[in-house]
């Protein structure tokens, strides 16, 4: 569908895509961490492109995830081979009706990404989320806090290693048998 | 004598508050829609004398916890029931309030009752407008009985007090 915006990309920033897919009909093109503001801001501001609306920001954690390979085998994604996260963008042009994902890889040790919430406001609250429950760090985001956790919450919960039910209490009864807090 | 009549003032007032409830919504979920059915006219939950909900809970005597409780909520809710008046009545309203219901995972409270004392859990998802009428006559038979969780606490607080009088420890 809109498999011209993938084209004009890789024709105009060729090594800096370093994959491009199409997934149920919508375009994705995986993009180096480093050229990821220079890529968005021109497919907002070129007038063939036109991406004015912001879908949604998320991350996907590729840990303990299978992915079909070439041949359609659901395999085992592989994390200290390939990096663990990837970010996604999703965009819109209302003017030219087509659509395209970017996504950014970035590593568990490293996870950082540039912030987008420039380029689209919109985009700065759901940074917010993917840094609260990812916890990957947007590089010249205006106000990175949890959005949805409070402060004193330590870790990222939909994170597959995030054990299912660790709670982290704010306040429980004293009067409670048992050890209190974590039940 | 004195007992006697002490005791039976205690009934009179039970009977009297019994059939004057009045409810802090705290509704935070789906059961809310339940919840205004059963104060609605066709369920009139007016009729068992509870029928004036108050938004502030210091004019408040029964505590509708109505929805799921958040780790994130939970010191709200201790402090809209420390802010109560004593004494006072909790009913958990559907499962979520009572157990936490489906979910299991890091930022839901197992129960309301951990955070708070709960007198009467109403299960279901969301229950019956008929499952919260019964539940609020078994709440007036525990405060007839003068059973409810803080009328309970404040006899035992009167009868430590007592004893410690008693045995020449004054404060």
């Amino acid at each position: 569908m809109s498999k011209k915006v993938l084209e004009a990309l890789t024709k105009k920033f060729g090594e800096a895509i370093e994959r491009t897919e199409t997934q149920f009909g919508d375009e994705v093109a995986y993009v180096k961490r480093e050229k990821l503001v220079e890529i968005a801001t021109w497919l907002r501001d070129d007038a063939a492109m036109a991406f004015d609306s912001p879908v949604f920001v998320s991350c996907i954690d590729l840990l303990d995830l299978r992915r079909p390979d070439e041949n359609g085998r659901l395999v085992q994604v592989d994390t200290t081979q390939v990096p663990r996260f990837e970010v996604c963008y999703q965009l819109r042009s209302l003017k030219h009706r087509h659509r395209i994902r970017l996504k950014v890889r970035v590593t568990e040790n490293d996870p950082r990404c540039p912030s987008l919430a420039d380029l689209w406001k919109a985009f700065d609250w759901q940074e917010r989320e993917t840094y609260d429950m990812f916890g990957i760090r947007f590089e010249g985001h205006p106000d990175l806090r949890r959005i949805y956790l409070y402060e004193e919450f330590v870790g990222y919960p939909p994170r597959k290693d995030y054990p299912k039910e660790k709670r982290q209490p704010l306040v429980r009864r004293g009067d409670l048998p048992g050890p209190e807090g974590n039940l | 004598m004195l007992e006697l009549i002490t005791t039976k003032l205690e009934d009179a007032a039970n009977w009297g508050r019994k059939f004057s409830l009045f409810t802090y919504p705290f509704v935070t979920a789906c059961c809310g829609m339940e919840f205004m059915s059963v104060a609605a006219p066709k369920y009139d939950i007016a009729r068992f004398g509870a029928e004036f909900p108050r938004f502030s809970p210091r004019q408040a005597d029964l505590l509708m916890i109505v929805g799921t409780i958040t780790e994130k909520q939970a010191p709200a809710l201790k402090r809209v029931y420390d802010q109560m008046a004593e004494p006072k009545w909790v009913i958990a309203f559907g499962v979520c309030a009572s157990t936490g219901g489906f979910y299991q995972n890091y930022h839901s409270v197992p129960g309301a009752d951990q955070i708070i004392p709960v007198d009467v859990y109403i299960p279901g998802c969301p229950p019956r407008p008929e499952q919260v009428l019964d539940a609020l006559l078994l709440l007036m038979k525990r405060v007839q009985d003068g059973r409810g969780y803080s009328q309970v606490r404040h006899k035992r607080e009167k009868i430590v007090l007592e004893q410690r009088l008693a045995s020449g420890q004054e404060d």
